[in-house]
């Protein structure tokens, strides 16, 4: 009962094996979620597949006008990454802002990412920057990835490898912390890219993160937070709890976006 | 004296906590010890029609299963309720019995059905989740005025509508006929929200049987380990006195929460008697949001009226208070004696009324929490100024000034007789201290920057050092509430003090020792203070309602007292000397004007050797003493709160917060900042962040920190103290109390400062973001949008 068997292999291809063979094997990557989600009994897997120990999975690189951040790079590395600091602050940033030490400690991108959890910062960066997800089958765009809360396009024994961003013109992130979990009850990744302004939201949506297209079409035509003075944002398919209630989300949505603008760099 | 009354010495007991060296319930390792855990009822109401526990005994390593009705077989009795109340009609309470585990009914999300023994705590755990529960759902009541409301769910079959006491204080009639000819009349309904406790130690228990000298010992996390063993013994069957030690080893805080005596440690005693094993049960943070008793959880509808003057001339309130699911021990007098009694606050009310409807609701007991029931009266007083002043465009601190008592002691309206104080001056320090002068130009510089500035006071005062024996007895109390000490002088000199006080995070190890080094001009080094053992010390009240300085140490000086006077006959008798011109000064005992003198050392050789004392005296140097104080104490303050909101999100920030208080003589003034800054900590939590949230059916919504929002660091300012003290003349140290007081006086200050921060005095605790943005959308503020 309740016995789980502990990998960590050392090559994708060993990590593929050792979830091949499991009867419910899990992906484990910093585990913040996941451990304890298990100490709850909410999940009981019967293997751990611990993709930390991957050669290079938790390398940052730069070229062709990207980054490219491994998948076990922990929060706390992306936050003090010089490259990410020089080419895309805002991301730095978010990584900075994620929970407390302990968790930007031991969580990493892929393990946040492949999650999906609709409170999550990571996402909203991902989907914002357009950024493309790497497996060890295929490359996925961001618009793809994302399938509702957390949900997303991988398949069994798909392993995220690294996360590559585009580096935009500006960017900036703003979040209003849920006031007991601190996780983003709306948090908002502002984007001026080659294609055109991009504004993901997360913490907010039933369906986990999305694009605010009043927002873009808005900063479109001029990326300043005034712009936004007279856009509000529906209701409809915001989450609500005690926290805040659909409409207090919607609003938070259109506040947090004018600071991710003013914040932009 | 650098280390007796009055000097900020480091805490002693800090170098065992700080290392991690203390020990506490959860620490202790006996031999044959087994764990428990506990099935719950899984619905906030239910009948339990079956335990099916064969899954769980099937697993290799389960000790035991056993459930409520075995445990009613066995003789073990109900819970009992510590304080009776009798209803305005005459009739006493009504209130469900409250079996340690469910019988027939579950009837709270949380309430014990079965204890499950094992050899492991985590076997423990899953075998409590292998356990299956045949029950039927029924109907529930949950919110405390849907509990009360016609047709309601009934909790209990023997309580009416749900209805335990119906009671009163103050002149009716008197309060309707100066609010019909009054020149301006405030109504105002409040919530005071429902709080959990969350000490950092949660509740555990290790239950030792001992068959062969048919003795049992239980270690507990208690704030009162003798209440802990009477009630056990005498009420709960578990074992006689003489044949039961009960031991609260260091326990990590209580706020209240640990005074009662929960079904759990009940339920290890007798399982450790059932298996032959010693039983170990921790709660988890999971089982203490379900299970700790809650704090407040009020309704209160307030009607206050003025003359033309500004000055009050009735108040009058109305509320319905959640009990839960069953009587927790001092649940009943929490909403009556704890609260209708300091309804006249720092004012000079010449009429008052308070009727408080005690209600059941299919949720965990509720019970006194840090301040019990003062909160609760603080809060509907000191809004209800607040907003008077608003409504009578009067400046609030002016109004408050116009209704301050002056003259004391000064007798109420409502029972209590308040001993000293000196509010103006309390008042002019805090509005000094806060710069109230400069807030206008504080206010604009916010409002340039889009931000909304508010300041709020509240001038309180409450009740400590708890209580009269008497007193309490013909007001419905089961117990007597004074305190014991016992001062023992080795004979070396060095002094141990045994005290029926109990100490979980108030510094007892210190400021204890301080009093006897003052006195004794001994260091403090070489005083010690044990508690928490009904072994070494021979009975005690405990700790809450801010009693161990004003009782507990109250006690203490009168066994020194006595310690000093066999020490002086001691001294005369070997000096020669007239027993009238012996001194005790700087740890020396000498003829006064000569320089013939004992060390304080020789004194206690001398008492234990023997060999020449004065005829007819015993040997030795030990001297016990109860103490049963005159009246409760009554610490008093002025508190400013200042604020500023952000409109567009609702949030809100504490710029400064200034607390001056009257606690009357300070032992060390370290410790109390310590106490002042916890207590106004958690009383910006009530205000602020924290609420405990049940969904229709009962489930708890925060049962976790994910949803519960406790104060972090960042959440509170650096706070600005300071004290003016008034010591208190009816006990002889002149001490008040302060371990409650922030709490007490602080959350109406803050809501305070927030309604005059939005422009709307229609706000609930917790101001939350979207409770204060949700206000600000029904406000027309110039400046609320922009």
């Amino acid at each position: 009962m309740y016995q789980t068997k502990y990998h960590k292999p050392g090559s994708v291809e060993d990590a593929v094996a050792a979830l091949g063979v499991a009867e419910e094997g899990k992906i484990l990557s910093g585990g913040q979620t996941l451990l304890p989600t298990m100490k709850q009994h909410l999940a009981a897997p019967t293997d751990l597949v611990d993709v930390r120990g991957i050669d290079g999975m938790d390398a940052i690189s730069v070229s062709d006008g990207a980054v490219t951040i491994g998948a076990a790079a922990r929060h706390a590395d992306v936050a003090a990454n010089a490259d990410v600091q020089t080419h895309i602050p805002a991301l730095a940033a978010l990584a900075g802002g994620i929970g407390d030490p302990a968790v930007r400690a031991m969580g990493t991108i892929g393990g946040s990412v492949a999650n999906n959890d609709p409170a999550a910062d990571y996402p909203s960066a991902v989907l914002a920057l357009n950024a493309t997800v790497v497996t060890n089958k295929r490359e996925i765009a961001a618009e793809d990835f994302f399938q509702g809360m957390f949900a997303t396009a991988l398949e069994d024994a798909e392993i995220v490898t690294a996360l590559r961003f585009p580096v935009p013109t500006k960017a900036g992130y703003a979040k209003f912390p849920n006031p007991a979990s601190r996780y983003a009850m709306v948090g908002v990744f502002a984007a001026q890219t080659d294609g055109g302004v991009r504004v993901a939201v997360t913490g907010a949506g039933e369906d986990g993160v999305f694009r605010a297209e009043a927002l873009e079409g808005a900063l479109g035509a001029s990326f300043s937070s005034d712009a936004l003075d007279a856009v509000s944002i529906g209701s409809d398919g915001m989450l609500a709890d005690i926290h805040g209630t659909a409409e207090y989300r919607a609003h938070l949505v259109t506040v947090m976006a004018k600071r991710a603008v003013d914040n932009a760099v | 004296m650098s280390e007796g009354i009055g000097a900020r010495v480091a805490r002693k007991e800090d170098r065992r906590f700080i290392t991690g060296k203390g020990k506490y319930t959860d620490d202790v390792r006996v031999d044959n010890q087994a764990y428990a855990a506990f099935v719950r009822c899984p619905v906030a109401h239910a009948k339990i029609n079956g335990v099916d526990a064969s899954g769980a005994l099937a697993m290799e390593g389960v000790i035991a299963v056993h459930t409520g009705p075995e445990m009613k077989e066995d003789g073990i009795g109900d819970l009992i309720t510590g304080w009776a109340i009798t209803s305005k009609d005459g009739n006493p309470m009504q209130c469900g019995a409250w079996n340690p585990m469910v019988t027939t009914y579950g009837r709270y999300v949380g309430d014990a059905v079965a204890i499950v023994v094992a050899e492991t705590q985590e076997l423990a755990r899953r075998a409590a989740e292998a356990v299956e529960l045949d029950y039927e759902e029924l109907p529930a009541s949950i919110g405390v005025e849907d509990a009360f409301a016609d047709g309601a769910a009934q909790v209990h079959e023997n309580v009416p509508g749900n209805l335990i006491y119906d009671w009163e204080i103050g002149d009716e009639a008197k309060v309707a006929e100066a609010l019909a000819s009054a020149h301006h009349v405030t109504e105002l309904k409040m919530v005071n929200n429902r709080l959990s406790p969350n000490a950092m130690e949660p509740r555990s228990a290790v239950a030792i049987f001992d068959e062969a000298e048919d003795h049992y010992t239980l270690y507990t996390t208690s704030q009162n380990p003798h209440v802990a063993r009477l009630v056990l013994s005498a009420f709960y069957n578990v074992a006689p006195e003489h044949k039961l030690r009960v031991i609260a080893p260091d326990v990590g805080g209580g706020f209240g929460s640990k005074i009662y005596i929960y079904p759990e440690e009940i339920t290890c005693l007798w399982a450790s008697m059932k298996t032959g094993r010693s039983v170990k049960w921790t709660s988890d943070r999971s089982e203490a949001f379900m299970t700790d008793a809650h704090g407040r959880d009020h309704v209160t509808k307030a009607t206050m009226g003025f003359d033309a003057g500004g000055r009050i001339v009735a108040f009058k309130t109305d509320t319905l208070a959640n009990i839960g699911a069953y009587v927790s021990l001092f649940a009943t007098v929490t909403p009556t004696y704890l609260h209708g009694t300091l309804l006249s606050g720092c004012y000079d009310m010449p009429a008052i009324y308070g009727n408080v409807k005690a209600i059941h609701t299919n949720t965990a007991p509720v019970d006194a929490y840090r301040g019990a029931g003062r909160p609760e009266a603080t809060y509907s007083i000191e809004r209800m100024m607040e907003t008077a002043a608003r409504e009578m465009g009067m400046d609030p601190a002016e109004l408050r000034r116009k209704n301050f008592i002056t003259e004391f002691p000064y007798q109420t309206q409502v029972i209590l007789q308040y001993d000293s104080g000196d509010y103006h001056k309390t008042l002019d320090m805090a509005q000094e201290a806060a710069d109230v002068a400069g807030f206008a130009a504080r206010k604009a510089e916010a409002a340039s920057r889009g931000k909304l500035r508010g300041l709020g006071y509240s001038t309180f005062v409450e009740a400590c050092g708890i209580a009269p024996s008497a007193a309490v007895g013909s007001l419905g109390s089961a117990v007597g509430l004074w305190e014991s000490a016992e001062v023992r002088v080795n004979p070396v000199g060095s002094v141990e003090i045994l005290t029926g006080s109990h100490s979980h995070g108030q510094g007892h190890e210190t400021t204890f020792a301080q009093v006897v080094a003052d006195r004794l001009g001994i260091p403090l080094d070489n005083v010690s203070v044990v508690h928490g053992d009904t072994d070494k010390v021979q009975f005690g009240m405990g700790t809450y309602g801010s009693r161990s300085g004003p009782v507990g140490m109250s006690a203490i000086v009168k066994a020194l007292d006595k310690v000093e006077a066999k020490a002086k006959k001691i001294a005369a008798h070997t000096l020669e000397a007239s027993e009238d011109d012996i001194v005790i000064e700087n740890g020396e005992v000498k003829v006064a004007g000569t320089d013939k003198s004992m060390a304080w050392h020789e004194i206690g050789l001398a008492a234990y050797i023997a060999h020449n004392l004065p005829e007819g005296m015993e040997p030795g140097l030990k001297e016990a003493a109860f103490y049963d104080p005159l009246n409760f104490s009554f610490p008093a303050g002025a508190l400013i709160c200042e604020v500023e909101v952000d409109p567009e999100t609702g949030v809100t920030d504490i710029i400064n917060f200034t607390a001056v208080d009257d606690f009357g003589t300070i032992i060390n003034p370290m410790i109390v900042e310590g106490q002042v800054h916890g207590g106004v900590t958690q009383g910006i939590g009530q205000a602020l962040l924290e609420q405990v949230v049940y969904d229709e059916s009962g489930q708890l919504i925060t049962g976790s920190y994910m949803d519960y929002c406790m104060p972090r660091a960042d959440d509170v300012p650096s706070y600005n103290l300071d004290h003016n003290a008034t010591p208190s003349p009816l006990n002889p140290l002149g001490l008040k109390g302060c371990g409650e007081a922030g709490a007490i006086g602080s959350p109406p200050a803050v809501i305070n400062a927030i309604t005059d921060a939005i422009g709307t005095n229609e706000l609930q605790m917790p101001a939350t973001p979207l409770a204060v943005w949700t206000a600000l959308q029904s406000v027309k503020t110039p400046m609320a949008a922009e």
